[in-house]
């Protein structure tokens, strides 16, 4: 008996100087972030490494959902506005410091909407950050979900929902900022959020913020849990058969991938200053799986990679050739997905393989 | 003996077809079942409708004294309704161990899953040492013969530590080694827990049956031990007959 489980188990302990491997290159990843980013890059290209790495919070819920769980959610904007309508919303009162949010002053509103007022106490506030994506989310989840609605369905279902957000947030220009979002933040829980140091606060805690979601995604993609997202995504249909609900290992999964996106919401206004329409709609959501797909949506770590290197592309070839950028991120999605659907990861892991076998050849 | 299982007067309709058309069926604790009958008979579709995959048109089905209307999946899972499906689905990215280990957690509380597996729980041990898969552990699923996908299978639904265990056409498409294993496998298994087999091969039903349920065109044309199923004439005829056929068109084809 005792032979018996011992067989597995030993061969199961190859696995582990893996993970150290794994913990290392966390580790250097980390120090590089937090120690060498902050000196090496001057203020404004720090500035836009700390919203690539909001986005990478997005992107690592997406590597999720998607990747892990097979949920194709082409809406993730959704959940990375609530979460920076609430930050911005507190923002907004707290600079207007009693008195109305300057843009609703030129739409002509007189009274703060009763939406708002809970919005000037900054627990409230950063407690919605994290709470509204988690009820949206658990809403959807387990109406779609339970229904069984999945695929091309559930992703077009999240792509009608960040359009349908767009439309609501531009058409209630007195309670939202329309078209033109929250912007002209001053103040940022006591420090001007314009300041070097501010900014550099900032990206520090982006950066932590990042690496502590990614332990926990990490962890839960190797519980359990995690194997059983699997599952559900190779053969929902089995599951069933096994005793688990698909519908709530779905729901949980897409939960915690939209609270990812709350969250980076709520960093991205502090850091970039604004919130609006444009930045969570249809177009920023679709840039964010191809990201992932680039990337490589198997791996977490894939995710965040595939943000930061499409973050600096776009930024590199809007500023160099405008126009052909949107070409080139369309080309690289075909070309990933049909040459190589495990994305930069995959091919890296690729060619390590292929160096070690004509090492040892 | 009790009856575990009990079916009465199910019929269902697919688009003005009768798959079952007033079928009674009862097993009792503890029995091993056969269940064969023409392609087309019903048998799967009994199956599906017993596990939720298949809403019936009319009729109970009843396990254990509990009506199972309305019960998803899952649900019925979780009563002790355990089933493999003719081709065999395992998860190909998992080990066979973290198949094995899905299989017997599907009890623990949900938050418990988000802990990592520590060891090999002795459910799945067993599971492993019973299917002769323990060599096997620590192999992604996906690297399987088919063979060995429907032993997995069949491992996963002794970890599930089922009730009932319904097992749709387990020796199909294997080799007469592999048959002679999961007949032996179906032997030992069918020991502690109540069986129903699905199953076309007359040698593997020669060899390893001893109650026999015979459908055909949705209904039950006889019950009975092997022999006397063999001996009627009725089952010679709609059965062994078109097996006659069907073995003869597949020595053309």
């Amino acid at each position: 008996m005792t032979a018996v489980l011992e067989k597995p188990t030993q061969k199961l302990a190859p696995k582990e100087p893996r993970q150290w491997k794994g913990a290392a290159v966390f580790v250097a990843v980390a120090v590089v972030a937090l120690v060498v980013m902050p000196l090496v890059l001057e203020p404004f290209r720090l500035g836009l490494l700390a919203k690539y790495l909001c986005y990478a919070i997005v992107a690592l819920g997406i590597g999720l959902a998607w990747g892990q769980g097979g949920m194709l959610t082409l809406g993730q904007g959704v959940f990375f506005g609530l979460g920076g309508y609430a930050m911005g919303m507190y923002l907004k009162l707290n600079d207007a410091g009693g008195d109305l949010p300057d843009f609703m002053v030129w739409s002509g509103v007189e009274e703060l909407p009763a939406l708002w007022a809970p919005f000037g106490n900054p627990v409230f506030a950063l407690a919605m950050v994290v709470v509204v994506p988690l009820v949206v989310a658990v809403a959807l989840g387990t109406l779609v979900f339970r229904q069984r609605v999945r695929g091309a369905y559930f992703a077009i279902l999240t792509q009608a929902l960040a359009a349908a957000l767009v439309i609501l947030l531009i058409g209630q220009q007195g309670l939202t900022g329309g078209t033109n979002g929250l912007t002209n933040f001053f103040d940022f829980f006591g420090n001007d959020v314009a300041a070097e140091s501010t900014q550099r606060g900032l990206y520090l805690t982006v950066a932590i913020v990042l690496g502590v979601l990614y332990l926990g995604a990490w962890q839960l993609v190797r519980s359990r849990f995690g194997r059983l997202l699997l599952a559900v995504r190779d053969g929902e249909d089995r599951v069933r058969f096994l005793g688990y609900n698909p519908a709530t290992v779905k729901t949980i999964t897409f939960a915690i991938s939209a609270v990812m996106a709350g969250i980076a919401g709520a960093l991205f206004v502090p850091v970039v200053g604004i919130i609006s329409p444009a930045l969570l709609g249809v177009v920023p959501s679709l840039e964010l799986v191809v990201a992932v797909a680039v990337g490589g949506r198997f791996a977490l770590a894939g995710a965040v990679l595939g943000a930061v290197v499409m973050g600096y592309a776009k930024t590199y070839f809007s500023e160099e050739l405008p126009d052909a950028w949107l070409y080139l991120q369309g080309a690289l999605f075909i070309l990933v997905m049909t040459l190589a659907p495990k994305g930069i990861v995959g091919v890296a892991a690729a060619l390590r393989d292929r160096v070690r076998k004509e090492a040892s050849a | 003996m009790t009856a575990l299982l009990e079916v009465r007067d199910l019929s269902v309709v697919f688009d003005g077809f009768r798959a079952i058309d007033g079928v009674d069926f009862t097993v009792q604790n503890g029995e091993l079942r056969f269940l064969i009958g023409p392609n087309g008979a019903g048998k799967t579709t009994l199956i599906d409708i017993i596990t939720g995959l298949t809403k019936p048109t009319t009729g109970s089905v009843v396990f254990d004294g509990r009506s199972l209307a309305g019960k998803r999946e899952h649900e019925r899972v979780r009563l002790g309704i355990g089933r493999t499906f003719q081709t065999s689905v395992v998860f190909e990215e998992l080990t066979v161990l973290e198949n094995l280990d899905l299989a017997a957690s599907f009890r623990r509380p949900l938050w418990s899953l988000l802990a990592r597996r520590k060891g090999v729980i002795a459910a799945v041990e067993q599971a492993l040492e019973t299917t002769g898969l323990t060599d096997l552990a620590s192999r992604k699923a996906g690297v399987l013969s088919h063979g060995q996908r429907q032993w997995l299978e069949i491992g996963m639904l002794i970890a599930q530590g089922p009730r009932l265990l319904l097992l749709d056409e387990p020796v199909a498409g294997m080799s007469s080694d592999e048959r002679s294993r999961t007949g032996e496998l179906l032997t030992s298994i069918a020991k502690d827990h109540t069986v129903i087999v699905i199953e076309h091969d007359m040698e593997f039903l020669r060899r390893y049956a001893s109650q026999v349920t015979v459908l055909h065109e949705g209904k039950v044309l006889i019950e009975g031990s092997v022999d006397e199923v063999r001996a009627d004439p009725r089952v010679q005829e709609v059965y062994l007959g078109r097996a006659r056929e069907e073995a003869a068109h597949d020595a053309v084809s």
